[in-house]
């Protein structure tokens, strides 16, 4: 979507930039060319040292998983000799393994909860007139207001009650909590824009009003639904205050929370830590390379974090 | 079409309201309840005490340690993040460096994406006084002065935090903004060429106006997220040394969790709620007085 909008103006520009030819002040144009290549360099330079900003720790962070400990200390800007792979065994053994294990059972529940139990509500408020509509409308959204942060003693009193402590539910319940008022307001909108007729005519075909929503709602809701789950995993994947206080069994922990297990079990071994930090950033990474779109769409609704 | 059956649309909802209410608005309620009182977690008794929990965490030092740090955050990130997030992105989608715009933005991106424990744990190498690449930087540069134990220093271990916060967001803000700077009519700058106004008149005078939305929203999430940061400072310094780095919420999580002192955490997680709701409110006043004209 975005992609398409920049075409559009690259069509533009290119016209535009005819026009400025065609009407330059004689008496200003000779500083305005020596202060364009001036902006322009200026430009570049702030665009190339950004760049170097962001891709070298990156960059080093990759290379170095390829190297010996002591050849990082000794060297911390050098190229591996030869490509120790086996720091990649030795992270996935020490517990990466586990912990990648982990994530994908909370994130993967945490977004099929999360979608269903938004989408399921977001029906209502989309399909029915009833009364107090509003008023719930907004007890729903109202938790967009409300950091998660607050909450953290209370909840581990609760998880300790519920005997859901040092469970995968710990983690899912309050991720799905935190996660519905803004995945329900994204789901709702895209309903809205639903046309009534089609509804009705599969009304009129013997539809009743669970059928409406799962054989007409939800599969034409696709591309919301996909940008819903992506913006769910993203901060299941991430989370990291819940996920070190409502779980204490290394067994159960999700890879932020276990990396920090992981860096005091390798604590010398550079190459392997650095090897486990870059298998752990992977996936997220690679999602996005694959599923851009639904994330900028994410983005223009109104964001990925907090 | 309506149904006749009043409670069908409950039937719908009913998954939602049960994990709202358990699970956010129950815990909010009981965290202000709970900071009345002095308890721990291996305890059962609670001790009513009023507002005593309140009026020891405004004589509490390290309490305006945190707050003091929170507010570094948030005049930093504003600057940084908002500021720079914008120049940042109008470079960007500006035609002269359109052919290296998709790549650049990919790559300015790649820090959002990845887990913040990630970064952490890479940044602590960087930040190691005797390996870290950040002092070796400063050696091969001449600048052997400047050198230091960026994270084991009271003076600033605060700041190495928020700086590798600003690396790791900067290309979220301006992402927000690229989306917005994309919606403008391309007219506007086409007209403002004509008569003659540079890269940078036309910044202020189309592009600034234009995303004043955008800036709004982003400022208010910066600012949020400025008083709730938790996992930086955690990771990195874990508050230290001495408190000095120290947060809202890693102080509310240290007195929790390591002095047990579960009645003046709940204190200062009431004070983060009342922080974020005076966000929210001012969010909300803005909103609707802009929705006005």
């Amino acid at each position: 979507m975005g992609e398409r909008q920049y075409d559009l103006t690259d069509a533009n520009g290119v016209y535009s930039n005819t026009r400025t030819v065609k009407h330059p002040k004689p008496e200003k144009s000779y500083g305005k060319i020596i202060g364009r290549y001036a902006g322009s360099t200026l430009v570049y330079v702030i665009l190339i040292i950004y760049f170097l900003l962001i891709a070298y720790p990156l960059f080093w962070m990759v290379v170095n998983s390829l190297r010996d400990s002591n050849d990082i200390i000794t060297n911390s800007w050098g190229l591996p000799d030869k490509l120790l792979f086996k720091n990649y065994a030795t992270a996935w053994e020490s517990g990466i393994a586990r912990y990648f294990l982990n994530s994908v059972i909370v994130t993967g529940i945490t977004c099929l909860l999360t979608i269903l139990f938004s989408a399921l509500a977001a029906y209502a408020f989309a399909r029915f007139q009833f009364k107090g509509k509003n008023a719930l409308l907004i007890f729903c959204i109202g938790g967009l207001m409300l950091a998660p942060q607050v909450s953290l003693i209370p909840l581990y009193k609760l998880m300790q009650s519920l005997n859901l402590y040092d469970t995968y539910w710990a983690l899912i319940l309050p991720y799905v909590a935190y996660r519905i008022p803004f995945i329900l307001l994204l789901i709702r909108s895209y309903f809205l824009g639903i046309p009534r007729e089609i509804s009705e005519s599969a009304y009129l075909d013997g539809c009743n009003n669970f059928q409406i929503f799962t054989k007409i709602f939800l599969p034409l809701s696709k591309p919301v639904l996909m940008t819903a789950a992506v913006l769910t995993g993203y901060f299941a994947w991430n989370e990291f205050m819940f996920a070190i206080v409502f779980i204490s069994n290394d067994e159960l922990k999700t890879v932020p929370a276990g990396l920090m297990q992981f860096r005091d079990a390798l604590q010398t071994d550079w190459g392997s830590l650095l090897a486990g930090l870059t298998i752990s950033a992977l996936p997220i990474v690679l999602l996005f390379l694959f599923a851009q779109k639904y994330f900028i769409r994410g983005l223009s609704n109104g964001g990925l974090k907090g | 079409m309506t149904s006749h059956r009043k409670w069908l649309p409950f039937v719908y909802l009913a998954p939602v309201l049960v994990i709202l209410v358990l699970f956010v608005y129950y815990p909010i309620f009981s965290n202000v309840y709970y900071s009345f009182f002095d308890w721990g977690s291996f305890s059962n008794t609670m001790h009513f005490t009023g507002l005593s929990n309140f009026i020891n965490l405004f004589k509490d030092s390290v309490f305006f340690t945190a707050l003091k740090n929170n507010i570094y955050y948030a005049i930093i990130s504003e600057i940084i993040l908002v500021g720079g997030g914008l120049v940042l992105a109008a470079i960007l989608e500006d035609k002269l460096v359109r052919r290296y715009a998709t790549f650049l933005r990919t790559i300015y991106f790649l820090p959002v994406l990845i887990s913040i424990t990630v970064i952490a744990l890479l940044f602590e190498f960087f930040y190691n006084p005797q390996t870290g690449l950040l002092n070796k930087l400063l050696e091969s540069i001449g600048l052997d002065g400047l050198t230091r134990a960026w994270l084991g220093n009271g003076d600033t271990a605060i700041f190495a935090v928020i700086a590798m916060s600003q690396w790791q967001s900067l290309g979220y803000v301006a992402m927000l903004f690229i989306i917005s700077i994309q919606k403008i009519p391309s007219e506007l700058y086409e007209a403002a060429r004509i008569d003659g106004a540079g890269k940078v008149k036309q910044f202020f005078h189309i592009t600034v106006p234009q995303v004043k939305e955008m800036a709004f929203v982003a400022t208010i999430m910066t600012l949020t997220q400025a008083f709730t940061v938790f996992n930086e400072p955690y990771i990195l310094t874990g508050g230290g040394p001495g408190h000095s780095s120290e947060v809202l919420t890693t102080y509310l999580y240290h007195s929790a969790f390591n002095e047990d002192a579960m009645g003046y955490a709940s204190a200062i997680a009431t004070v983060i709620l009342a922080i974020t709701l005076i966000i929210s409110v001012v969010q909300l006043k803005v909103f609707r007085s802009g929705e006005g004209d």
